[in-house]
């Protein structure tokens, strides 16, 4: 075994990763299709928020609406405002048709910090179904709001809650690339990387702590793994000819990339700090776009071994390599489901590219999107929800659709050519 | 530990690679572009004067009546085929390198903006390597091309119609010192 030869680019030189605010990029969503059955819920003010500066109960409301699976009920008028569970009366919430109602508080205490709690009562039946408090400082209100909008979420439809998870997603302006990382809602952008050459394919790592990505500035593609907390990066595969295409094992170990060094784009094994390449599979024409599988005994990968590029399955531990394509000529970058009962993957039909999702028990296809240039489809750690970029005309957006094709909404960002969206992995509690 | 694991791990894979059999058959990917109206296409063997007329002073590759001063090859749609077209061009560029052993060639592959980033970038590698090989069975050494991709990043035309998509489906050679 050889030394790990760390290829440690400790560059402070090129690229700028020091957090700063862009506020150029900030995306704001717009829902463009909802759910048939939405949850009314009226959302109460907390008692003392009008003292702070940020509405903690307006973000829980805009992250349950904009999951489409809620709609908000109008609370004015009601008084007095409740500002506990046990102050909610169900027969007037049900005459406004709420099914659930949400009321809390937020005091100071002698620290400087909050005491925020809330409860969320269930006014069809007219039970108290959580209560909860935090306390925290005016700093965490926002990630807060985001927690409280999570255990809502999570008791009301039984799913976990996603509206505490970042993104992160490429932009391009004029000549110069960005990588960002935000909140799930659009908000709080920050630049991880900015360079003069292309950035493509970031990728979370499993814990979050770390984004592999490509870049291009040295004139030729090769693979980074970046610290989020530090900045640190490694180049961590940096062979002879091309090196793109990151993907994380599930255990954060091991990271699978698409290398030419020996011919044609194959798939390769490099640990996460760099170090040889181990070659998972040979083909004599293109393999590239692999994923772990969420048991990480597996990857799914785009080839053309068949003629056309279609999406294939392979053991990690050698065996079978499976086809699981075969509707059209076009189907490729493959992301399996969290919950392991499928992938997402993009599809080409009559020149129109569309998000589409696979479940394995059927092998039945769904189109959730209509295109024509929807890419890079990235699912929600929750499985329900998947983020694609919009590339068509050069002025890419980012989208996003329900599993099941009924939600949509598009993020967009004012001024900036977006794309490749990564969804982050739930945040340790 | 970490490197026993690790190397645990690439024994298994390696040994699975050895019981995997190649099953692929490399089939040429059909012609699927619709039109003809790819530009270069007048870059074809026909007009130029051939790799003989390097006796002169000038530099051929400079020579805007020499074959060799064409630099673009390209592509039909999702295919890495050298269309018959640009024969002679790749064949100019493989004597050159033939009968110059000290040049040495870059060859960069690209792809139009339709479809996914990372499946362009295997693409217009392809497409580089379409054209280094041809020129390796003519003589040219290994040593002398090496081939990139920058898939569909970097646009020479930066349309988003049917004119400038054949325009960035592309191979471009780019001789050292140039």
């Amino acid at each position: 075994m050889p030394p790990l030869s760390l290829r440690y680019a400790l560059s402070f030189l090129l690229l700028a990763f020091l957090p700063v605010f862009a506020a150029q990029a900030q995306l704001t969503i717009e829902i463009v299709g909802g759910a048939g059955s939405a949850i009314p819920i009226a959302i109460v003010p907390f008692e003392n928020e009008s003292n702070y500066p940020l509405g903690i109960t307006g973000i829980v409301g805009a992250d349950l609406t904009r999951s489409g699976l809620f709609k908000l009920v109008d609370y004015a008028g009601v008084s007095p405002r409740p500002t506990r569970a046990e102050d909610i009366q169900p027969a007037a919430w049900r005459a406004r048709n709420a099914d659930a109602v949400v009321a809390g508080s937020m005091r100071p205490l002698s620290d400087g910090r909050i005491d925020v709690r809330f409860g969320l009562v269930d006014v069809v039946k007219q039970t108290t179904l959580l209560t909860m408090s935090y306390t925290v400082t005016p700093q965490q209100f926002r990630v807060t709001a985001h927690k409280i909008a999570d255990v809502i979420y999570e008791k009301l439809t039984g799913d976990l809650g996603i509206f505490s998870t970042r993104i992160a997603y490429i932009t391009k302006q004029g000549p110069r690339y960005q990588l960002l990382v935000a909140d799930a809602d659009g908000a709080d952008p920050q630049t991880i990387v900015t360079s003069n050459e292309p950035l493509l394919s970031p990728k979370w790592s499993p814990d979050g702590s770390r984004l592999a990505y490509v870049s291009f500035e040295n004139k030729k593609p090769v693979v980074y793994v970046q610290s989020l907390a530090t900045g640190q990066r490694a180049a961590v595969a940096n062979f002879r000819g091309s090196n793109s295409s990151p993907a994380w094992s599930p255990d954060g170990r091991r990271l699978a990339v698409t290398l030419t060094k020996d011919g044609s784009s194959q798939i390769y094994i490099v640990n996460a700090d760099g170090g040889p390449a181990a070659r998972l599979l040979t083909s004599s024409g293109i393999d590239t776009e692999a994923a772990f599988t969420p048991d990480g005994g597996a990857i799914l990968f785009t080839s053309d071994r068949g003629g056309t590029p279609q999406i294939y399955r392979a053991s990690v531990s050698g065996g079978s390599t499976e086809r699981l394509t075969f509707d059209g000529d076009y189907n490729v970058s493959a992301r399996p489901l969290p919950d392991g009962k499928g992938f997402a993957f993009v599809r080409r039909a009559a020149n129109r590219y569309q998000i589409a999702l696979m479940d394995y028990a059927t092998r039945q296809v769904q189109v959730l999107t209509d295109g024509p240039d929807d890419l890079s489809p990235s699912v929600a750690p929750n499985s329900k929800l998947i983020i694609y970029a919009n590339e068509g005309g050069g002025r890419g957006i980012l989208a996003a659709v329900s599993s099941d094709g009924r939600v949509k909404q598009r993020l967009v960002a004012p001024s900036a050519d977006v794309r490749e969206p990564a969804w982050g992995p739930l945040p340790r509690q | 530990m970490r490197n026993f694991i690790f190397a645990a791990f690439l024994a298994v894979v390696l040994a699975g690679c050895q019981s995997t059999p190649t099953t692929d058959t490399a089939a040429p990917v059909e012609d699927k572009s619709a039109t003809g109206t790819t530009p270069g296409a007048s870059t074809g063997g026909t007009s130029g004067t051939g790799v003989s007329g390097t006796s002169g002073t000038s530099n051929p590759l400079r020579d805007p009546n020499s074959i060799l001063s064409k630099r673009s090859v390209y592509f039909d749609f999702d295919s890495y085929v050298v269309r018959d077209e640009f024969k002679p061009l790749v064949e100019a560029h493989g004597k050159y390198l033939q009968s110059n052993r000290n040049a040495r060639m870059t060859i960069q592959g690209n792809a139009d903006e339709r479809g996914s980033h990372e499946y362009n970038l295997a693409l217009g590698q392809r497409r580089a390597d379409a054209v280094k090989r041809m020129m390796t069975l003519l003589g040219a050494t290994d040593t002398q091309i090496e081939t990139v991709s920058f898939g569909k990043e970097k646009p020479r035309n930066q349309g988003h119609d049917e004119v400038a998509w054949a325009e960035n489906r592309r191979d471009d050679m780019v001789y050292a010192g140039e």
